[in-house]
């Protein structure tokens, strides 16, 4: 649906917001909250309807604009979706769980009961799904906004731009464009770490290399990313082992493509199953 | 949202309040109170946070990877889980003597920035609508504009000691076992040491204004508080952990000092002192433990405050965990403040590491307690075993003794009022429930 539609439908009042959680730290929809100079303003613009972490009162729906933080990892959580995804006129996944499945879809390569088992005394309690998923895998998604968190300014971005009635400005070009912007030294060509900006979308405002370390991708792949070419160099200029590439891909956004991909593809390597 | 339900029968009223989900805390949870003639028949604070496995997938990562990874546990605290991941690495790899006090006042002054954005959060977003009789800060900010406005100022200036140090306040990336990636510029920790000093001042305003306004709700009850206690200073990151009740133990033992219990009446896990029983952990407690160690703003704030309320500590009553909230945030303004305000960058930020086969456990300080770690490694770093204990499942078993205590004072109250007494009191823990994932509740297994 064209943006300007999904707005103007409500003329009368403010935009209705909704945020909604699933699996996750609740750092994404936090941003919110942290953007302390704009807050204020943010809740003349549109109408807080459903956000529990920060008010009791529940508007019923229909929402304008949904924010969805958090993947799929249990059966509630499967239906639940679908009902919020009726429930809003424009959905917004926020940050890596809802984009990519998050740091927990880690189970989705493992063994569900084996895990429950280490965690827990009485791991029959337990009730989930064998996988983590990002929201997009089951329900059809408007824009998804990456980041581990996301950038609360890119997010502030999206919402004005809905309430603007234009296209959000987020660009998904990699990590090294900003680093070049910015004139910052490059960690991996002049210090031989293994910075994954070189297939990392820009967002984040090159925080680990500014700060001296390298990217580790928690804003997941850029667009085209070509991961085969970082992995040589870091294979044979830093001498990393498949199981090495494996782990640094399954991080934050480790399950979403092609970084998913490209980690069973050093899977197979460490297996010895190819060459 | 709440409900509830009344029937007379032979055997007396029923009365059954429900909070299917409840607002203004951290992850996801809901509350079942059952009573029957004024006693409580059943009590359930339920959670549904779904379980996301950290300790299981730790294991097999490089030791260097677990301060990151642990830190999205929870978006509010993340700090918390990096220190308490960085200081047990650090025993595991044998450096943990080695670190310097450079880096280890670094950490305080990263530790004093969580504090200062997480305890205004809540004390201000989510505690205070209670006190004040509003649904949200939204709401609030109607009335009390001003009040929200000069809040979200001191909050933003916690987050913005987390970032200098870390790049970002959730999730921060310049914190690594050993120390840090990269240490502050001095002009921008200067620029922000003015900053924090403006802030202090305003705290102190606010947290005296707070507790000579608000009518605190009476709740006192017999507390096992429990705290890291070091010496010398106002426990953060460091410190043996001890209780006023005689539990006394080197940072290793502690978790061997509690058990975490499965009860009758919930398959929630309940953290105990062994062969004791629930414990208090976070704000109230620490402030208990160690008044005498606040520094000066903070100390001499405290008498007044006390005047205020007409109570000397210890407080028995966790409602005044606002104003300990607040105490707090002034001892970290002013450690912040004085830290940045004299800081010089540091000769190294980092303590180097040659990985070894170890187990190290530590806990610190969380905003809302003791966060507790413990990991086992591989020769080459590599992680064969981690256990987590975090704050909240710590006051799980706490929070509904509370809640027993309170049910006999709102069972005569209209359902939505007596909803909101048990929420508020369970918001008196600033209960970080995704962090909790330890005390689940959970119905059946999905095939």
């Amino acid at each position: 649906m064209p943006v300007q539609k999904v707005l103007e439908s409500r003329a009368s009042d403010k935009p209705r917001l909704a945020v909604f959680k699933f699996s996750s730290c609740d750092g994404c929809q936090l941003q919110l909250l942290n953007l302390e100079d704009e807050l204020l303003n943010l809740v003349e613009a549109v109408e807080i309807a459903y956000f529990l972490e920060a008010r009791r009162r529940e508007l019923p729906p229909p929402y304008d604009i949904g924010l969805v933080e958090g993947s799929i990892s249990t059966g509630d959580e499967e239906d639940r979706i679908q009902r919020v995804r009726r429930d809003c006129k424009y959905l917004i996944t926020i940050g890596a769980c809802a984009t990519s499945g998050g740091i927990q879809a880690l189970r989705n390569w493992a063994n569900i009961d084996e895990f429950a088992g280490y965690v827990y005394p009485s791991p029959q309690l337990v009730s989930t799904l064998e996988t983590a998923t990002p929201i997009a895998a089951h329900v059809f998604v408007d824009f998804e906004l990456r980041g581990c968190p996301v950038n609360q300014y890119q997010l502030l971005e999206v919402i004005s731009a809905l309430l603007a009635g234009r296209k959000p400005n987020i660009p998904t070009h990699s990590l090294c464009i900003e680093c070049k912007r910015r004139g910052v030294p490059c960690v991996l060509v002049s210090g031989a770490q293994p910075c994954l900006g070189p297939i990392t979308q820009t967002g984040c405002g090159a925080l680990c290399p500014a700060g001296g370390r390298a990217c580790y991708g928690c804003f997941g792949p850029m667009e085209q990313p070509n991961i085969a070419s970082l992995g040589s160099w870091f294979t044979a200029r830093l001498g990393y082992s498949p199981r090495k590439m494996k782990r640094m891909l399954r991080l934050f956004n480790g399950y979403l493509e092609p970084f998913k991909q490209a980690s069973d593809h050093y899977e197979r390597l460490e297996e010895g199953q190819e060459r | 949202m709440s409900a509830s339900k009344k029937d007379k029968s032979d055997n007396g009223a029923k009365r059954s309040i429900r909070v299917k989900a409840l607002a203004r805390v951290e992850g996801e949870g809901a509350l079942n109170l059952t009573m029957r003639d004024g006693q409580v028949e059943e009590l359930q604070l339920k959670i549904y946070e779904p379980p996301r496995f950290f300790e299981a997938f730790l294991r097999g990562r490089d030791y260097q990877e677990v301060p990151d990874i642990t830190a999205r546990i929870c978006g509010i605290c993340p700090v918390a889980y990096q220190m308490g991941s960085c200081h047990a690495l650090e025993k595991a790899m044998g450096v943990f003597d080695q670190v310097d006090p450079a880096i280890r006042m670094l950490r305080n002054v990263l530790y004093c920035g969580e504090w200062i954005e997480s305890h205004v959060l809540h004390m201000f977003l989510l505690h205070l609508p209670d006190f004040l009789g509003f649904e949200s800060a939204i709401s609030m900010a109607a009335d009390h504009g001003a009040l929200v406005k000069r809040s979200l100022r001191i909050k933003k200036a916690g987050n913005d000691v987390v970032a200098l140090l870390g790049g970002r306040s959730v999730h921060p990336v310049g914190i690594c076992v050993g120390g840090f990636y990269r240490a502050p510029d001095a002009a921008a920790a200067a620029a922000l040491a003015r900053e924090l000093r403006v802030c202090l001042d305003d705290m102190c305003e606010i947290t005296l204004f707070l507790a000579e306004h608000i009518t605190f709700p009476t709740l006192e009850r017999e507390y096992e508080f429990v705290s890291l206690c070091p010496d010398d200073e106002y426990p953060m990151n460091l410190g043996r952990i001890k209780s006023n009740k005689g539990l006394n133990v080197d940072q290793e033992e502690f978790g061997r000092a509690i058990e975490e219990r499965q009860v009758a009446h919930s398959s929630a896990l309940h953290a105990v002192v062994k062969g004791r029983g629930p414990y208090l952990v976070g704000p109230l407690a620490r402030l208990n433990l160690n008044a005498e160690k606040l520094l000066p703003r903070a100390a001499e704030l405290l008498p007044k405050v006390c005047k205020a309320v007409g109570k000397m500590l210890p407080w028995q009553n966790n409602y005044f965990s606002l104003l300990a909230r607040g105490l707090e945030t002034v001892h970290a303004l002013e450690l912040a403040a004085d830290s940045l305000g004299n800081y010089v960058p540091p000769v190294r930020t980092r303590v180097p590491i040659v990985p070894r086969a170890g187990i190290g456990g530590h806990g610190t300080e969380a905003p809302r307690g003791i966060c507790w770690h413990e990991y086992r490694s591989e020769a080459d770093g590599t992680i064969v075993s981690a256990r987590i204990i975090p704050p909240t499942s710590q006051n799980y078993a706490m929070i509904e003794a509370d809640l027993r205590a309170l049910a006999p004072q709102v069972v005569e109250l209209p359902d939505e009022d007596a909803a909101l007494r048990c929420e508020h009191l369970i918001r008196n823990y600033d209960p970080c429930i995704s962090c909790s994932v330890h005390f689940l509740k959970f119905s059946r297994v999905r095939a």
